[in-house]
């Protein structure tokens, strides 16, 4: 005991004990499966379009999540990168008639390019002057595709994008048969998303999130990090926004618009701020919900959902699947102390 | 003054910072020798933890020079001095809350190899730091919670992870600004212990306010006040040395 600095702490309880870590060897590859499964299921219950509508949402909501819940950082306009994506695919697929994965990827990939001027600026502040950058260029985007009408059809947005895929006609045009061409998609947006998370480079995104500080006293340069995470996030945002225009097929201004970027937070903090997979719970309560009250004729949609966000912050602040999981891990604890 | 025949590991020169007219510090010429312990004492907002905030490059100096083992590091970010082997604590403890102990350094150990930056592997990568960053702990008698979350440490075991932590950075010159704030009487003397092991190899400069630190370790004192030194050199002379002690105790004691 002589060589401890410190005695124990009458503060060290089971309460303030890290929290159990390790998952159950088979745990993930169970959820996993039933996650795709679920994703596979889902255009047999609910209308495609929305389906689609659901994942894209989720995805863009994800990519939220990696700044704001795994860094630290809020940007308020991804919208820059969804619809510059969505414009750009559609563009693509246009001019060139190429599948629609390749339109959507080099979607995603000007939608990186334009992130890396917008992050090298946006990271030298931090907080609601983060906010506020992300938010300008998201403006200052929606203002020149306005004026570009030319390129982007202005007002009327860009109308009538296909979706080549090989000459696979049910692709092309049945909203049944797109989904299931474009999860992989969707995947690959969730899976860089997990990977960046769950990586050496994740680990410090979580240092720089809780301290920046202190993370660069260990020689982190975190300006350089949050560049990099910030266009990998536009890159996520920019396959959901190219998925999405592809199967509506159209692009519009609104996929630039400030409330755009919104719904991404607001369906980021519904499911749950630094849980990734929170965004697609938040997703599909949100755009169902959206959709239902669509069909009913209903005109303020904004005050259920306002109302709803307001409800979850103030009485679930870890979102709906953060609370789901903790209640998960405290049943888990009850049947650990019965059974065990 | 008594730097002694070491050579200097790091040298200040009119070494200044304003902030809107305030001088923090004022043209402070500082010399370090290799090896040595040194001290920098001095009344509430003498400066200290802005001279390290300087010398660590978490402010950009107003006017002045800074050489580190002879290389100008004047203005460098703190992520470009780290590699360089200058490493520091911090006054208020700053961790990382919900990380583990071990995560922590697992992540000092990895900064600066580069493998931080790939975002395509998977994070078990950082498990090659394992059995390094269980020494690092050992040495400072936390290896046995080394699965635990930071913050449910308590306040003196932080502080022993913040000297874990620099430790881990393998600094040639460690800067710990007030390592026994806040501690116990039995806390304080495991730290001085601690460090009496430590400066092995290394050079040391710490901040404190507990004469009884500054005097176990210390081979050279800096005394600053209102942003210029003071006095300097071995513990007794600057404890003898009567503006020191006008400093400290006012006019009348002098």
């Amino acid at each position: 005991m002589s060589e401890h600095l410190v005695g124990t702490s009458h503060l060290e309880t089971a309460a303030t004990a890290a929290p159990e870590r390790r998952e159950r060897a088979w745990a993930r590859p169970l959820y996993l499966l039933l996650a795709l499964l679920l994703a596979c299921a889902l255009p047999w219950f609910i209308y495609p379009p929305i389906a689609l509508d659901i994942l894209c949402w989720g995805l863009f909501a994800i990519s939220v999540d990696l700044l704001l819940g795994y860094t630290g950082l809020l940007s308020f306009g991804h919208a820059a990168f969804w619809g510059s994506s969505a414009y750009i695919t559609g563009i693509v697929a246009i001019e060139t008639g190429m599948p629609f994965p390749v339109a959507i990827l080099l979607g995603a990939l000007a939608a990186m390019v334009i992130a890396v001027p917008t992050g090298w600026l946006a990271v030298r502040s931090t907080g609601i002057y983060f906010a506020m950058v992300t938010l300008a260029f998201a403006q200052m985007l929606y203002f020149v595709a306005n004026r570009a009408s030319g390129l982007t059809g202005g007002e009327n947005g860009l109308q009538g994008i296909p979706r080549p895929f090989f000459g696979m006609e049910l692709i092309e045009t049945e909203a049944f048969y797109f989904y299931y061409a474009a999860l992989p998609l969707i995947i690959l947006g969730c899976f860089i998303a997990w990977r960046t998370v769950h990586s050496p480079f994740g680990r410090v995104l979580l240092a720089i999130r809780d301290n920046p500080a202190r993370a660069r006293a260990l020689g982190f340069d975190v300006e350089g990090y949050k560049i990099v995470v910030f266009v990998i996030s536009a890159g996520i945002a920019g396959v959901a926004g190219g998925v999405f225009s592809s199967g509506h097929g159209f692009a519009s201004l609104n996929d630039l618009m400030w409330t755009t970027s919104g719904k991404a937070v607001l369906i980021t903090v519904l499911g749950g701020i630094g849980t990734l997979w929170g965004a697609m719970v938040g997703s599909g309560i949100l755009v169902t919900l959206e959709d239902y009250l669509t069909t009913l004729g209903f005109e303020g949609i904004g005050i259920v959902t306002g109302t709803m966000f307001i409800v979850i912050v103030l009485l679930f602040r870890r979102g709906i699947w953060g609370s789901v999981q903790q209640a998960w891990h405290w049943a888990l604890g009850k049947a650990r102390l019965r059974w065990g | 003054m008594s730097t002694g025949s070491a050579p200097p590991i790091l040298e200040t020169k009119a070494l200044t910072r304003s902030f809107s007219g305030f001088t923090a510090v004022n043209s402070v010429d500082l010399t370090i020798g290799e090896g040595t312990v040194h001290a920098l004492v001095g009344p509430n907002g003498a400066g200290k933890t802005t001279l390290f905030n300087l010398l660590t490059g978490f402010l950009t100096p107003s006017s002045g020079t800074i050489h580190f083992q002879g290389r100008d590091i004047t203005g460098m970010d703190p992520e470009r001095i780290v590699p360089l082997g200058l490493a520091r604590s911090f006054q208020i403890t700053s961790l990382f809350e919900q990380m583990s102990l071990l995560e922590h350094l697992e992540l000092a150990l990895a900064s600066g190899t580069g493998l931080t930056r790939k975002f395509w592997k998977s994070v078990k990568v950082l498990g090659r730091f394992h059995d390094r960053g269980m020494q690092h702990l050992e040495e400072v008698g936390l290896a046995d919670r080394a699965n635990q979350a930071a913050g449910s440490l308590s306040y003196g075991q932080k502080r022993a992870l913040e000297l874990a932590l620099a430790l881990a950075l393998e600094p040639k010159l460690l800067l710990l600004d007030e390592p026994t704030a806040g501690m116990g009487l039995e806390d304080v003397d495991r730290t001085i212990e601690l460090i009496q092991r430590l400066r092995h190899g290394r050079t040391v400069v710490f901040v404190d306010h507990n004469m009884h630190v500054v005097g176990s370790l210390a081979d050279e004192v800096t005394v600053l006040q209102s942003g210029q030194i003071l006095a300097q050199g071995t513990y007794d002379a600057v404890r003898a040395d009567e503006r020191v002690i006008t400093a400290y105790l006012g006019e009348s004691h002098a």
